[in-house]
């Protein structure tokens, strides 16, 4: 163990009050900047979890949609205009829209539909908890998600309401489905999406576009532009990025999230900066000590940078802990926080250049140190 | 004895600027040979501790030339200088400045730690100083669980260890009683013989007298005079008692009348320290 370490170790546990501030300091940040992040992935991913479950090549919608929510329709025509372009295997009509649900109280809470050509398979539910798939095509059959229960005043399979005065009964129910607007997804046919959410039968909002074996994406994307007016035709990964974008910086959502991270950021170096320098002043005397001695100032930065180090490792330890906790607390909320195996390596050398970084203000102060103060203290 | 390990030409130091500026050393000449033990001993404000800066590569001459085992300090960066003390010189401080957290080992260590030596070789070497100043039973002692002495003991085998030609010591029994101040000239002039090495100690102390093999005396900036043995070391020790009663030190002294061309070290009866000597 090089004794710069040793030396940085015992410095840094030799002032425990100190200590404690400073992983405070890197635990707060880290915490608030894991909440932030986390929370930012899992907004990220539930205002693109639709368009990531849809079994879909291209997606064709209105000109100037601007998320999965939006609920302006194309005309069913452009279904057939796009089957029949070469390569083209499936054209699926996908209907959405809000409606009101109305629970056997009489109470009424708003949810959101989601029609699909269930025997196509176009935007299926999944996670299916009770019930199955094909049960959806019975008339009056609905998927709701478990997590809503309470909100739609259902209890599991076989539970019935209304959605516009039509009656509809649970045929299938879906775990972990839930809706960054906390408004519950209902899944249906198709055919019953329009009839429940007023939608004309020769509209559609979306129509999802599967391609044959052997076509050629960009060639039918192309075709599609030319054959169909008015529309914008997206890969699944340019919608997600669409839908993205507008939830996270149109809606300003995400920059007030990444705002929090970037706050968490500043406070954390704020106070390692401020422990590291008041701990160096500290240790000045030995530091000159060290100097006399005749150590270079890279062996005294040495120093200085490894208690940046090892309190990084312990604040980051502390808070990885707290973080994960957090995860587990808000696993099953409107809005979960995520934290991936890239969020954690980054967080950690984000902590690791917070703390380093913090110590700049103690080197400079070391970098102006007189060995010959060693004489006068 | 003769081979010159430092020395200092004509050197002039001033410090402050404008009216507040002051010339705390005005073209002073030492030498230091090796196997030399030499007391630096003066008022306080008469440039002592200036001259141990610039001897020992922490402060740049303003005239002058400084040279450390052959090597000129003349246009030498902070880390040419730092690299100057790491090879050459090895310090001992009044207030030992030891590092509270580290063992006696590893503050011994530290010394050729930032020479960059490996681990282990360093660690053993370190354990053979703290035996060679009679401490090999507190290795694992930290400073808090060490006495003075042995704090004082542990800061010359981190001066000793990494084998530099030259040793400056400040004040280095001023915070010791008698006996363990007379313990640590003891080990002082032993390495001095043994070892080779130039030691320069500053002191008011004339209790230290009978361990010098030379006193150099320095009053406002300059040299005043400089003995080796004999008769006037004992002119040397009223100087001295005359200098600390002016700077306010005068009680810890009694003096003795010392004969002989090479001055015995032990001999001296050394009282109790009861009052620090102010340093310049």
């Amino acid at each position: 163990m090089p004794l710069a370490f040793t030396l940085a170790f015992r410095n840094l546990i030799h002032d425990r009050l100190r200590l404690i501030a400073t992983v405070i300091g890197i635990v707060f940040s880290i915490v608030l900047v894991t909440v932030q992040m986390g929370l930012y992935l899992g907004f990220e991913r539930m205002v693109t979890t639709m368009i990531d479950h849809a079994s879909a090549d291209l997606w064709v919608m209105p000109r100037g949609t601007k998320c999965f929510e939006d609920p302006s329709l194309l005309n069913t025509r452009d279904r057939y205009r796009a089957l029949s372009i070469n390569g083209v295997a499936e054209a699926i009509p996908v209907v959405i829209g809000f409606a009101d649900w109305r629970m056997p109280s009489g109470e009424m809470t708003p949810v959101f539909v989601i029609g699909s050509d269930l025997r196509a398979g176009g935007l299926q539910p999944w996670n299916l908890a009770e019930g199955r798939i094909e049960a959806l095509s019975n008339p009056k059959a609905v998927a709701v998600d478990r997590t809503y229960f309470d909100r739609l005043g259902v209890s599991g399979l076989g539970a019935t309401a209304e959605i516009r005065q039509q009656p509809v009964r649970v045929a299938a129910v879906t775990s972990g489905i839930r809706s960054f607007t906390t408004t519950p997804f209902v899944y249906m046919d198709v055919d019953r999406a329009r009839a429940h959410t007023g939608v004309p039968a020769d509209k559609a909002t979306y129509v999802l576009v599967r391609l044959g074996p052997d076509a050629d994406m960009v060639a039918v994307r192309r075709q599609l532009l030319s054959n169909i007016s008015d529309v914008e035709v997206l890969t699944t990964a340019e919608f997600r990025e669409r839908s993205r974008k507008f939830w996270l910086f149109g809606t300003g959502a995400g920059a007030a999230l990444l705002a929090g991270a970037l706050l968490g950021v500043i406070v954390g170096t704020v106070i390692v900066a401020q422990t590291l320098y008041s701990s160096t002043k500290e240790h000045l005397n030995e530091f000159a000590t060290l100097r006399a001695m005749g150590s270079s100032r890279r062996y005294i930065y040495n120093v200085i940078v490894w208690q940046a180090l090892l309190s990084a490792v312990i604040g980051f330890s502390i808070a990885a802990l707290i973080g994960q906790v957090v995860v587990q607390l808000t696993a099953a909320t409107a809005l979960p926080i995520v934290i991936t195996p890239e969020l954690i390596v980054g967080l950690f050398l984000l902590t690791v250049v917070m703390c380093v970084g913090s110590s700049v203000a103690a080197i400079v102060q070391v970098t102006r140190i007189d060995p010959a103060m060693v004489f006068t203290r | 004895m003769t081979e010159p390990m430092l020395e200092a030409v004509n050197v002039a130091k001033d410090l402050g600027s404008g009216a507040a500026k002051v010339a705390a050393l005005k073209g002073v000449s030492l030498t230091l040979n090796g196997g030399e033990l030499t007391l630096l001993m003066g008022p306080s404000g008469s440039g002592k501790t200036t001259l141990l800066s610039i001897l020992g590569c922490m402060l740049t001459p303003t005239d002058g030339t400084v040279r450390v085992c052959g090597h000129s300090t003349a246009g030498a960066g902070p880390e040419d200088l730092a690299l100057l003390r790491r090879e050459h010189v090895g310090f001992v401080f009044q207030s030992f400045h030891l590092f509270p957290t580290l063992s006696a080992t590893d503050n011994v260590r530290l010394a050729l730690d930032v020479r960059g030596e490996p681990s282990r070789a360093a660690r053993v070497r370190s354990r053979e100083a703290l035996a060679k100043v009679g401490l090999a039973h507190k290795t694992k002692a930290f400073p808090r669980e060490l006495s003075g002495g042995e704090q004082q003991r542990v800061a010359i085998a981190r001066a000793i260890v990494g084998n530099t030609s030259i040793i400056l010591a400040d004040e280095p029994t001023a915070a010791l009683d008698g006996e363990n101040g007379r313990a640590i000239m003891q080990i002082l002039s032993e390495i001095t013989r043994e070892r080779g090495h130039a030691v320069l100690i500053v002191t008011h102390d004339p209790r230290l007298l009978p361990f010098a093999d030379r006193v150099v005396h320095i009053e406002d900036g300059s040299i005043m005079g400089e003995e080796r043995g004999g008769a006037k070391m004992q002119m040397n020790s009223r100087q001295s008692s005359r200098s600390n009663r002016q700077s306010g030190a005068g009680r810890t002294t009694r003096r003795r009348k010392i004969a002989g061309k090479r001055l015995r070290p032990g001999v001296s009866s050394l009282a109790p320290v009861r009052s620090r000597s102010r340093r310049q």
